[in-house]
Parts: C-alpha cells; sequence; structure tokens
C-alpha cells in the first residue's frame, strides 16, 4: 500500500476508533444551524435569506474544530517524527493528512447539509447545488488550514489560535461560497462565484500543504 | 536482508547544539562506517536526544554538518528514530501499527508474525495497542525497526520501559543489524555493552 | 559598507543609534510641513474640511501595506536567505504595521461618520484594511506563543508569507463582495485630488515614512536588547545549576 493511502487510512481509522471525528462535527454543525432561529427569530423569510450564510459560517466553524489536532496528535505520541523520516515528499504527507481531516469532518458536513437547508427554508430544488458550494469550499478551508495546524502543533492551546490564523484567509472562500449558495437557490445552477470559489479552494488545496510542510521543517524546534 | 553499505559512511563535522538559548556542545565530529556502532553517553538533560534527532534530520544543528556520504538521500530517509515516545497509535491494533510503519519507512523487513514473535508481542496482534503496557508499547516500537530496514538505527536510552529479557533481544537485534551491514546510534545514560563502539560523552557543554 | 555588513547586531545598534534620531526629525519636519500646506489649501465641496484627514489616513494606508510588504521580505530572509536580523525586521514591521493599520481604521471611521453618517460602512477599501489589521493580529499572536524567539520568527515568516499571497485574493474578494451587493455609498476620497492637495498629502506621507522607518528601527532596536537580556538570563540560570 503506498504511503500516502496508509497515512489517510490511519487517520481515518484513528478518527473514527478514538471517538469525535465525524460525529462530533456534524452535531457541532446541526447545534449551530439549530440555535441561529432563537437569536433571530423564527422569521422564515429572514432565515431563508441569511440561510445560506448562516450553513457556511457553521460549516467554516465545524471545519476549524479539531484542526490543530490534525499535527497536534501526532506531535504529541511521536508520530510526527516518523512521518519526518518517510521517503516521500513532505508537502504530500501533509496533503494526505489534510485529506484525511476533510473526509472525517468536511464531509459528513456536506452530507447533512441539505437537511439542515430545508430547515433553513432552502427549496428542495436547490439543495444540490447548496451541498455542491459546500462540497467545493470545505477541501479549501481544511487545507489553507494545514499551515495553522503545522505552526500550532507543538502549540499547548493551538486550538484557538489555529481558528484566528485561518479566519481573515478564510474570507475569499466564505464570500464566494455564500454567493454561490445564493445563486444556486435562486436558479438551482452554478455561476461565476462557483467558478472563483472552485479557482481559489484550488489554489488552498496547493498553499496549504506546501506551507504546512514548510512549517513542519522549521518551526518544530 | 543485508545492507550495501560497504562505501556509505554517516559523517559529522564540527555540530555544534544550542538548545533554549544554551549551548550544549559544540565542535562535534564523528564518522561510522557499515557495522559501526556510536554509545553517546551523558546524563539526563546533557544534549544526547538533541545530537540523535540532528542526525536524523528532525533538528537542525547550529554549526555543522552531518551527512550520508555514498548514501542515495538524506540521513533521515536512511534512519529508524526511536525516541523517548514510541510513535504507537493507540487507536490502532498491533499488527496495524507495523503496518503503518511498513508503508510509511519501507518494507521488505521481517512479516508482522515474526517480528512480533521476537519481541514477544504476537499474541497481543489484534490488539489495541492502547491496552499495552509501557514495556509492550516500547517493544511494539522495537519491532518497528525489524518490520522496515533501513541502515541507520538511532536510538534514545531504547532500555527504558524493557526488562532483562527485553534488553537481551534488543541487544541481539541491534548485533544482527550490525552484521548485516548497518550502523547504530545509541543513546544512554546507563552502560550497554556493545562491541567495538565509539563513545562519546556529552557533559556541562563538551562533547569527547 | 554593503547592506548586508549591517547584519552583525552591534553594527546595527551603531547605525540605528544615529539614524532613528535622523528619521524622527525628518519626520517632524516634513509631516508639520504636509500639514500647514494641506490646511492652507480650500476645503472640498463636498466633504468641507474633514477631508483633510485625508493627510493623515492616506499615509497611514499606504504604510500599512508597505509594513506589510517589508514583513513578508523580511520573512523571506529568515526562511530562505538565513539572514540574522531578517526576524527581528519581521517582528518589527509586523509591530509597527499593525499600529499604522489601526490608526488607518480609526481616522477612516472619523472621516466616515460625516460622509456616511456612521461611524463604520463597511466600505470595501476599509473593510479590506480591517482584513489586514486582523492578518496583522495573527502574525502577532504567532509571535508571542512561542517562548524561543527564533521559533517565533520562523513560525511568524511562514504565515507572514501566506497571508502577503492572499492579500490580492482577499481584495478581489472584498470589491467583488462589495459590488454585488450594489452599494452605493460614496468612498472615502473618491474624487479626483486637487493638485493643491496633491503636494501636502506627498509631503507628509514622506514625512510618515520616515516616522515609521524611526519606529521600525526603533522596535528592532528594543527586540535586539530583548533577547541579549534573555540570553544574558539564561546563561546566568545555567551557571547557577553548576
Amino acid at each position: 500500500m503506498s504511503t500516502l493511502s496508509a497515512i489517510v487510512l490511519r487517520d481515518l481509522k484513528v478518527a473514527l476508533r478514538a471517538g469525535g471525528g465525524a460525529g462530533i462535527g456534524v452535531i457541532f454543525f446541526l447545534t449551530l444551524m439549530t440555535i441561529v432561529p432563537f437569536a433571530v427569530g423564527p422569521d422564515m423569510p429572514l432565515l431563508t435569506r441569511i440561510g445560506p450564510a448562516i450553513l457556511w459560517i457553521g460549516a467554516l466553524l465545524a471545519s476549524l474544530l479539531g484542526l490543530d489536532r490534525i499535527f497536534a496528535a501526532d506531535h504529541e505520541d511521536g508520530s510526527l517524527d516518523q512521518l519526518l523520516l518517510s521517503a516521500a515528499p513532505l508537502e504530500l504527507i501533509a496533503a494526505a493528512k489534510g485529506l484525511a481531516h476533510w473526509l472525517a469532518t468536511g464531509l459528513p458536513l456536506v452530507i447533512v447539509t441539505p437537511l439542515l437547508g430545508l430547515m433553513l427554508g432552502v427549496e428542495p430544488k436547490s439543495l444540490f447545488a447548496v451541498a455542491l458550494t459546500l462540497f467545493v469550499g470545505t477541501p479549501g478551508v481544511t487545507f489553507l488550514g494545514l499551515v495553522a495546524a503545522a505552526l500550532s502543533a507543538a502549540l499547548p492551546r493551538g486550538g484557538l489560535l489555529a481558528a484566528v490564523l485561518v479566519l481573515p484567509m478564510s474570507i475569499p472562500l466564505l464570500i464566494f461560497g455564500v454567493v454561490s449558495t445564493h445563486v444556486a437557490i435562486a436558479d438551482g445552477s452554478l455561476g461565476a462565484p462557483f467558478r472563483f470559489l472552485i479557482a481559489i479552494s484550488l489554489f488552498f488545496l496547493v498553499l496549504g500543504p506546501v506551507a504546512a510542510a514548510a512549517a513542519l521543517r522549521h518551526v518544530r524546534e | 536482508m543485508n545492507f550495501q553499505s560497504d562505501g556509505i559512511r554517516l559523517t559529522a563535522s564540527g555540530v555544534s547544539c544550542v538548545r533554549g538559548g544554551r549551548p550544549l556542545f559544540a565542535g562535534l565530529s564523528f564518522e561510522l562506517a557499515a557495522g559501526g556502532a556510536i554509545t553517546v553517553l551523558g546524563s539526563n538533560g546533557a544534549g544526547k536526544t538533541s545530537l540523535l534527532r540532528m542526525i536524523a534530520g528532525l533538528l537542525a544543528p547550529a554549526e555543522g554538518t552531518i551527512e550520508l556520504r555514498g548514501g542515495p538521500g538524506s540521513v533521515g530517509e536512511a534512519a529508524h528514530f526511536l525516541g523517548h515516545l514510541d510513535a504507537v497509535k493507540g487507536a490502532l491494533s498491533v499488527s496495524e501499527n507495523l503496518d503503518f510503519a511498513r508503508a510509511l519507512l519501507g518494507g521488505g523487513g521481517a512479516s508482522n508474525e515474526i517480528a512480533l514473535a521476537r519481541l514477544g508481542l504476537n499474541a497481543l496482534q489484534d490488539l489495541p495497542a492502547h491496552m499495552l503496557s509501557a514495556g509492550q508499547r516500547r517493544r511494539l516500537a522495537l519491532a518497528r525497526l525489524l518490520a522496515a530496514p533501513r541502515l541507520i538505527w538511532l536510538l534514545d536510552e531504547p532500555t527504558a520501559a524493557l526488562d532483562a529479557a527485553g534488553k537481551e533481544v534488543l541487544i541481539g537485534m541491534m548485533d544482527e543489524h550490525r552484521t548485516r551491514g548497518g550502523m547504530v546510534v545509541v543513546a544512554t545514560h546507563l552502560e550497554l555493552e556493545l562491541e567495538d563502539a565509539r563513545e562519546i560523552f556529552i557533559s556541562n557543554g563538551r562533547a569527547v | 559598507m554593503p547592506l548586508i555588513d549591517y547584519a552583525n547586531p552591534n553594527r546595527f545598534q551603531k547605525v540605528a543609534a544615529w539614524l532613528i534620531p535622523l528619521s524622527g526629525a525628518a519626520a517632524v519636519i516634513l509631516i508639520a510641513l504636509g500639514l500647514l500646506m494641506g490646511f492652507r489649501a480650500p476645503p472640498d465641496y463636498q466633504q468641507g474640511e474633514m477631508v483633510k484627514v485625508m493627510y493623515i489616513h492616506v499615509p497611514f494606508a499606504w504604510l500599512s501595506l508597505a509594513a506589510y510588504t517589508l514583513m513578508a521580505v523580511s520573512a523571506l530572509g529568515t526562511i530562505v536567505w538565513r539572514h540574522p536580523l531578517a526576524d527581528v525586521s519581521g517582528k518589527a514591521a509586523a509591530q509597527m504595521g499593525a499600529v499604522f493599520c489601526f490608526l488607518c481604521l480609526v481616522t477612516g471611521s472619523l472621516w466616515g461618520r460625516p460622509t456616511w453618517g456612521t461611524y463604520w460602512d463597511w466600505d470595501p477599501r476599509l473593510t479590506s484594511v480591517l482584513v489586514l489589521f486582523l492578518l496583522y493580529l495573527g502574525v502577532l499572536a504567532l509571535w508571542r506563543a512561542f517562548d524561543d524567539p527564533n521559533r517565533a520568527g520562523r513560525a511568524a515568516a511562514i504565515l507572514a508569507l501566506v497571508g502577503f499571497i492572499n492579500v490580492p485574493i482577499v481584495k478581489f474578494s472584498v470589491d467583488w463582495w462589495n459590488s454585488i451587493h450594489q452599494r452605493s455609498s460614496i468612498t472615502l476620497g473618491k474624487s479626483a485630488i486637487d493638485p493643491a492637495m496633491l503636494y501636502p498629502l506627498l509631503i507628509s506621507a514622506v514625512g510618515f515614512f520616515a516616522l515609521f522607518l524611526a519606529l521600525y528601527l526603533a522596535a528592532m532596536r528594543n527586540e535586539l536588547l530583548r533577547r541579549r537580556a534573555r540570553t544574558l538570563r539564561i546563561l546566568r540560570s545555567a551557571e547557577a545549576e553548576g
């Protein structure tokens, strides 16, 4: 089995077996969506208008959950040293870990999105497009977050710091993501904003692992 | 399997180490050939771990270079590093941990059965690793050395948490590794019986 | 003497000793001159006297971006060229850049009050500056998170470079976001600048750059002293242990 697929599988196994993982992110997302109407009022037209924004902010925050753990857990048990000794390029190893994290945390959110969309008054015909925008955007968030995860791997309370570092740079994803979702709801199609979303996400898919590898090499000690 | 390591040398020249602003040692040089061994001695905190991490490429030396002359890649790609932490994932079973090590560091070594049997762990093959005792986890980490063959073994206090039987197995493993052309660098604050091993003694800011 | 020789911290301290007061003096003179000329220019037909806050707001905006660029160049110096003063430069640029960025936001808000009627309007330019301020805060937070200044410097350098690469993307997104929400509010300073106002602006801008230089060098000097104190403390505790 190739090194990279072994890393993805191992991280998935650990995430699924060791509690947390897919479940907690989805529950967090669901809880967030539920409390918004309590804050805003059960005004369906308003909720429909801000629905995509809330979905995206929720997905963003839920993705940042456990972001710092991507490398911190390995740092704490000595596995990170082993990863650095592998013959595989560190950038690809970082990407493999990012992929595993997204599969365990981001993908479940995408799957749950149509259900939550209904709660927020999104038309059924638009739910697939909505989920698709999140499907494209959440990997961008995760891979961008790889840098913050790598920088805070050895820090004691890296969680909040990682989120603080990632959020400003995820604003472009948020902007194009929400607008893509609005367009998807309006006429069930995906236009120019969606293409920008794809482009930015792809850019982070490359930048994230490269910067994360640099951080792992230079910052650990 | 034997390593094709006749012309390969692990060399360090003028290496110095500064940790937390404090100089631990300076001007250390050595050369290690196939079949050779180095024991790094010194009290706790002297810099033994730092030296091993520098050889592995996990830590950059403040001065000097460490390289693998005649070897295909960097030292790290040819080395096993066994640190204070065992690098064992509790959520995975014993054999899953070994399989992963093989995928990460290269296969072609002993099978799980053989490696685990050598270290007395084959009854625990399918047990989740978080159920192992400290000594058993240490032995699982050692099994990694057999499952994924690599030229250089960098062992930091490998006998910690091992009982007398475990130490015997370890010494046997190290001797065999050297016979096959491998190299061993062991850091320890106790004496470890290795034949023909160069000793490096780190203490109070100097290495000899 | 080639620029690289200023790498030696002691040599740097010697240069800083005269360069800081010199830039400071130049700053005071130029800023005073620029503001004096500026206040003598006629008030803007649309925004009245308030437009004169532009003489400090616009230089602050330019400085925020220039400081971030300086931080990014320092970051390259830290990671790629391993220059000994690079991370100190990066920290100083981050600190001073954050301050000027904050002042840009404050003056922008004050300028906006008579123009928009509120203290904040999510004007696209000012919003971009706000995001830039958040990026600065992230870099500063990373500096504080590490005990070892060398590690902190490398971490902050990587973050600064990633942020620098992202700045154009963020700017583009914020502008796009603003345009699709079809806002028609007046952007600060959109009207063409009268030549009578341009020269005071440029002079005060140069003055503020000189001020930045003085503060940045002073911050570098302070950081070097701080590290020296830390090293001495560590060595003393090592001696005490025996």
